[in-house]
């Protein structure tokens, strides 16, 4: 007996499903994770278990309590948690990265259904609420590449939970280098005037400065993902464009009290924010000439915070800003359906 | 957005490139043997059904007409084999109604000639006479609209047609049959060109076929006449190239307004299979009884392009073509736009342009066949050639709003190319809600 099947066109299906997509993106942090895990040592490797561990926890909670979309496989907690460990100090207390974790898939995702129904970036909503809970914590950054991060954490990481960490001097002043602080490049450009050479941001392999994995580095996964088809590379593009447009003219008009542009783009968290937190599918516009205004806007948004803002960093909250625009963005960016332009025009004669 | 896609420069806008599998590309058309029964239904196009003019127990000769059309929205059917008409009753089609149909038990002796036909002296023709020469060889539209064709040469004169497009794009991934008819049929499909001219005030004529068919072009150019009024082009291969509205954007750079005709615009288009057969058909009287028919898939043990007699058993082909019989997926067309056949016992119609067999588990991975809320990629949009929101449209839908969905969001304007569920990574069954939605619209209208 011959059975058959029945199915609505079409017939055939892209490759390129939710879940596929979602693995490449996890494949293409690895790299940048494994770097991360290069300049912190074991601290790092535990914050990045820590944290992913916890979204998990969080999104299997939430998926049995039931009314949510997705499911445990679809690698989306784990990309949030991820995410969310690298934009962290590497130090950060590791009780405070499981409770970021959870928060940033219970109140960045759960609550609005899952997976297609939030609008904001899990990832930053747990590193917002890092910011609002544990200020010090979350400011408190250490220098890379330190002797021995490969036997001991950094002590800050082992607070014990729901106690505050220890302060940092006594720790980092006895390892006798010249010239290390815990300070951020963007802290002491901000604060202490002093400008970091952009080429060293850019692979963040020299000395002992306090940053993030490399930005080559995740330009490059990011690369992969955008000739992959599992990147829209308009938002990375328009986010660093508009954000080195707007620093080059303020740089051209007043060179001694801006920063140049290389510095801004490489410098925080910028590249990591442009190329895998701003593109998050969900909470970006859906419309094509929406990512560009998107990203446009958050560049901007970016470089004006870090210029007059109270904090040296304004990333996260340009694209949190961007997110709650995205809905207004589609409005104004809806396809021109074929057919239509012609008449438009005509209509305007 | 895949940057490679946005590098190559391309003809209309958006649009995707699905594999093409079109391994049967070189397979000459060869002949399919007669089923031991055929089954005619009387209605297999657009228009009235056709009237029976034979009766059960009549011997029918191949090529001779067993339905006269009712009105001028219809069209005939003829003997495809010679035999006995053994009943005219209902009969399940591949869609799944049942239909009138006339069943033919065909004579063990049958041969391929043709026995009836009734030569026709067409330069001596006014427009009216051709048009009805047309429409006794029982031609309908054979890229899957089943328009009845000589309806479609009349075009209200207020519109004078500029230029013939001719489609020979076949953008459907696995189908060659059109490919095939190019490079075997080009005589046929240029004295076609003619006689639509003819009845069209003599426009130019341009013949789009997608780069991938250089040897059709090829072929075609070699019997081109040296007036110069009938061209070939070469197009970009992308999908839908093949739909007249994108063909004609790319050709002459002009685009239907929405509610609209391609007349309207002075461009008239016409498939290259149609027209083919009208030019092998109209001059000596005969009958549409078989077509070239593309028979592929996963599932096939021998593909190939058939010229398959109108009204053979679906079940019969796939014996002939080695499908085998356990658990499977028939289509009828192409992967994009064809839809899945209920019923083996269907007969193959003229609409049929191609014939595909998988197991189901072979078209798609069975990751992609999971399903999510709108995660918001944006690829639907990007790929919509109608230039609609997809992605809004199917949130619509799911909440049934389809008054919202035609007025602000122009569904109408959607042909169901497929598209956007083809790049759904969520794998949200899009289109068939939009063809849900406009089934609502519908029957709410004809309610009012
Ligand atoms: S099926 Fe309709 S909405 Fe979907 S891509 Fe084709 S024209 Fe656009
Ligand atoms: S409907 Fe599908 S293709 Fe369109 S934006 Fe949503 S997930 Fe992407």
């Amino acid at each position: 007996m011959t059975m058959v099947e029945i199915r609505s066109a079409p017939h055939i299906k892209a490759d390129n499903a939710v879940v596929k997509i979602m693995r490449h993106v996890v494949w293409s942090l690895l790299p940048v994770c494994a770097f991360f895990i290069w300049q912190y040592g074991l601290s790092a490797l535990a914050l990045l278990i820590v944290v992913t561990a916890s979204c998990l926890a969080a999104e299997a909670l939430f998926l049995r309590l039931g009314k949510q979309s997705g499911n445990l496989y679809d690698w989306s907690a784990t990309i949030t948690g991820l995410l969310l460990a690298l934009t962290l100090p590497p130090g950060f207390p590791l009780w405070m990265g499981a409770v970021a974790g959870f928060v940033a898939v219970a109140l960045g995702k759960a609550i609005f259904g899952g997976i297609g129904h939030n609008l904001f970036n899990p990832a930053l909503v747990g590193r917002g609420f890092g910011q609002a809970a544990f200020p010090v914590a979350i400011a408190t950054y250490t220098p890379s590449f330190m002797p021995g991060r490969f036997m001991e954490f950094i002590p800050s990481s082992l607070a014990l939970p729901f106690m505050m960490p220890k302060d940092l001097t006594a720790w980092l002043n006895a390892f006798h280098v010249d010239g290390i602080s815990g300070a951020t490049p963007l802290a002491r450009w901000k604060f202490e005037g002093v400008l970091t050479s952009s080429l060293d941001l850019l692979t963040s392999l020299s000395g002992h400065m306090a940053v993030g994995p490399s930005p080559l580095l995740i330009l490059l996964c990011g690369g992969y993902l955008a000739v992959r088809g599992y990147l829209d590379w308009r938002i990375p593009a328009a986010v660093m464009g508009s954000a080195a447009a707007l620093a080059t003219a303020l740089f051209a008009i007043n060179p001694h009290h801006y920063p140049d542009p290389l510095f801004v783009l490489f410098s925080g968290g910028l590249v990591l924010g442009a190329v895998y937190m701003a593109t998050d599918m969900v909470t970006s516009p859906v419309t094509p000439k929406g990512m560009w205004l998107y990203g446009a806007l958050i560049g901007v948004l970016t470089v004006i915070i870090r210029y007059s803002g109270g904090l040296p960093e304004g990333v996260m909250y340009a694209i949190l800003i961007g997110n709650a625009a995205t809905p207004m963005i589609e409005r104004i960016t809806q396809p021109v359906a074929f057919g239509t332009a012609v008449k438009r025009k005509e209509k305007q004669q | 957005m895949k940057l490679l896609n946005f590098l190559r420069g391309e003809a209309f806008a958006r649009g995707v490139h699905p594999p093409q599998h079109k391994d049967t590309a070189r397979m000459p058309i060869t002949r399919l043997p007669f089923a031991p029964r055929l089954v005619v239904p009387l209605s297999q196009n657009v228009g009235r059904p056709a009237r029976p003019v034979v009766h059960v127990g009549q011997e029918v000769l191949r090529g001779q007409p067993l339905a006269e059309p009712d009105g001028f929205i219809s069209v005939p059917h003829h003997a495809p084999a010679s035999g006995v008409v053994e009943a005219i009753r209902l009969h399940p089609t591949s869609s799944g109604p049942w239909t009138d149909s006339v069943i033919i038990k065909v004579h063990a002796a049958s041969t391929q000639a043709v026995e009836w036909e009734q030569p026709q002296d067409m330069a001596a023709m006014n427009e009216d006479e051709l048009i009805s020469a047309v429409q006794r060889t029982g031609i309908v539209g054979l890229g899957g609209g089943v328009f009845p064709t000589h309806a479609k040469l009349r075009v209200p004169k207020e519109y004078p047609v500029d230029t013939l497009v001719v489609n020979g794009c076949e953008c459907e991934p696995y189908l060659t049959s059109d490919h095939r008819i190019m490079v075997e049929r080009a005589s046929d499909l240029l004295a076609g060109i003619a006689i639509s001219r003819r009845l069209l005030g003599s426009p130019p004529a341009i013949i789009g076929v997608e780069d991938n068919k250089p040897d059709a072009v090829e072929a075609i150019r070699a019997l081109l006449p040296p007036d110069g009024d009938v061209t070939v082009e070469t197009v970009p291969t992308k999908y839908p190239q093949g739909a007249g509205e994108m063909l004609i954007k790319t050709l002459l750079g002009r685009e239907v307004p929405p509610d609209s005709r391609s007349y309207q615009i002075g461009a008239y288009v016409q498939n290259v299979a149609t027209l083919a057969l009208v030019g092998a058909l109209t001059p000596r009287g005969r009958g549409f009884i078989e077509r070239v028919i593309t028979v592929a898939g996963t599932a096939v043990g021998r593909p190939g392009n058939y010229l398959v007699p109108m009204g053979t058993p679906l079940r019969f082909l796939l014996e002939n073509v080695d499908a085998p019989a356990d658990s499977v997926e028939v289509i009828f067309g192409g992967p994009m736009m064809g839809h899945a056949v209920a019923c083996l016992d269907a007969p193959i119609t003229k609409g049929v342009s191609g014939i595909l067999v998988f197991r189901g588990q072979d078209l798609a991975p069975r990751e992609a066949r999971k399903s999510f809320p709108c995660i918001k990629c944006g690829k639907c949009i990007e790929s919509c050639p109608m230039g609609l929101n997809p992605s809004t449209l199917g949130m619509l839908a799911a909440k049934r709003q389809y008054d919202m969905m035609a007025e602000t969001y122009r569904l109408g304007a959607c042909f169901e190319c497929g598209t956007c569920s083809y790049v759904c990574p969520a794998n949200i069954p899009l289109v068939q809600q939009f063809r849900i939605a406009k089934q609502v619209l519908r029957g709410r209208e004809e309610a009012a």
